[in-house]
């Protein structure tokens, strides 16, 4: 892995942010309509519970707070590769000096900071708007974004790879795969409310651990070491699985000539 | 030939049923350019997209720098660089942003006088802060031109260079291409529709039909193969007759 390779790809990145600012309303618009819906549905409900409140329903807000890292992470990995498509400039960067570990590790980077914006703008406007400070998690709040990062970095490797896979065609799944996962992933509500069959499929994935650890954080201020160390268990497996897939499809992309198929689109 | 810079052996690639390109061999000499020609659909770009390894061949070999290029794709694509018609630079980028980016990925030292310098050669300095997707057609090919000359490849295939541009620019772009094979001895695979480009450019001619070589020779030689006057005219003829024979293992000289 060469970190001017990655530097350099992911400097294309940001030009392309800077360049065009449109762009930036997709990394802050949907965060937006998504925190003021939920905020205010909160907002609602404790005003119409009185003394009854269940204090949960704050959480929602941290919900979806830590539910826009995964996803902002996973649409790094994805929409990086489908701005290469989308430029005719894919068979530029596969022909240049660039390696499998060189791709993948400038998409992290860019998902990395995807989430690190949306995060930035959303935890500052839910502590004014709804006066939930996220940060009350203090610490914990690291190994929690750790997590969600792998997760949606390796979702979006999973993504990418569908895509190249089953073609131009195919696009859509950049945004639709986290939200394949997103009701069995306790992102809203505990585990327990899933039918039992369910609740297998929802163990079986790092991120609903993380939403549970968060609601149990917030509760009580305790972090539940054992499944967080599931979680992130779970994840490398993900991650590695993940890697795997996408270096498979890219071989079988350059078996089959996908790769010019995509540039000539 | 004394070490090649390029070897190609038994160049293969068959996509299910049909065979893009059979059994094509060739070598470029250090310095030599060499024009692969052949009408629409004859494996000209799938032979150019296996050697930069876009396209995994289904048998036989590249060998670039005398490595093989499997093995070290890496390496040998550090030392060439490539330009094409049906590729482009992100549109909403400058050219210089553009420019940056690949200078990077090719490790280019002294970057920014670089781009500065391969901006003046393709004579497009004027547009170094304009932004890529508002370029006009021929100055969009010369700013592709001048990424692949970043890195002072040694070896550089170029896939129809002129093909969007006027006579003038043409032969503008053919100039830049023999200086620099003077100055920097650089070895080129290119590919053209413009039998003008290649009779002006090519030191020796690959002609290809159906994915098979049909003969291989100087551009008088092609001529003298083909019993024609002009290469437009064995162009025409090999395009539309399709019965001309493949001489021996697809090599002929």
């Amino acid at each position: 892995m060469s970190f001017v390779t990655i530097q350099a790809l992911v400097m294309r990145y940001l030009y392309l942010y800077t360049r065009t600012p449109v762009r930036a309303v997709e990394l802050i618009f949907w965060p937006l309509v998504h925190l003021l819906v939920w905020g205010y549905l909160t907002k609602y409900l404790q005003q119409n519970t009185g003394e009854g409140f269940p204090q949960e329903i704050t959480y929602l807000i941290g919900a979806v707070i830590l539910w826009d890292i995964l996803f902002r992470a996973q649409q790094g990995v994805a929409i990086f590769f489908l701005e290469d498509v989308w430029s005719r400039n894919l068979l530029n960067i596969f022909a240049a000096p660039v390696t499998n570990a060189d791709y993948l590790g400038a998409t992290y980077v860019v998902g990395f900071l995807r989430a690190a914006v949306t995060t930035v703008m959303l935890t500052g406007l839910s502590l004014v708007l709804y006066q939930f400070n996220i940060f009350i998690l203090s610490w914990k709040l690291i190994p929690f974004i750790a997590n969600l990062l792998i997760f949606g970095w390796a979702l979006g490797m999973i993504s990418t790879a569908l895509i190249v896979r089953w073609g131009p065609a195919a696009e859509t799944l950049a945004w639709a795969v986290p939200f394949f996962i997103q009701p069995f992933a306790a992102v809203y509500y505990p585990i327990s409310i899933l039918p039992a069959g369910l609740q297998w499929v929802a163990k079986a994935l790092p991120c609903s651990y993380i939403f549970e650890g968060m609601r149990e954080a917030l509760a009580t201020g305790k972090l539940d070491w054992g499944e967080l160390g599931l979680a992130t268990a779970l994840n490398l497996i993900y991650l590695a699985l993940a890697g795997w897939l996408w270096v498979r499809v890219m071989n079988t992309a350059r078996e089959k000539g996908l790769l010019t198929k995509f540039a000539s689109q | 030939m004394s070490d090649p810079v390029l070897q190609v052996e038994n160049l293969t690639k068959r996509f299910g049923n049909v065979t893009s390109v059979d059994q094509v061999s060739f070598e470029i000499g250090k310095g030599e350019i060499l024009g692969l020609l052949g009408a629409n659909g004859a494996g000209k770009t799938t032979a150019i997209n296996m050697i930069l390894g876009i396209i995994t061949p289904t048998e036989g070999s590249v060998k670039a720098f005398g490595r093989d290029l499997q093995r070290d794709r890496i390496a040998i694509l550090r030392r060439m660089n490539f330009c094409s018609t049906y590729t482009q630079l992100p549109g909403n980028l400058k050219v210089a942003q553009n420019l940056k980016v690949f200078g990077k990925l090719y490790r280019v030292p002294h970057l920014n006088e670089r781009i500065d310098e391969v901006l003046e050669m393709l004579e497009v300095s004027h547009l170094k802060n304009r932004i890529s997707g508002n370029l006009s057609a021929g100055e969009s090919t010369r700013v592709n031109l001048c990424k692949a000359l970043l890195n002072r490849p040694e070896l550089l295939l170029l896939d129809e260079p002129t093909a969007s541009l006027d006579p003038d620019i043409a032969d503008k772009v053919r100039r830049v291409v023999a200086r620099i094979r003077e100055e920097e001895g650089a070895t080129m695979l290119y590919t053209s529709h413009n039998m003008r480009d290649v009779e002006e450019v090519c030191d020796r001619i690959v002609f290809m039909h159906k994915g098979k070589v049909l003969f291989t020779g100087t551009a008088p030689e092609v001529l003298q193969h083909f019993e024609e006057d002009s290469l437009e005219k064995v162009f025409i003829r090999v395009a539309r007759s399709g019965e001309l024979k493949s001489t021996g293992n697809g090599v002929a000289s």
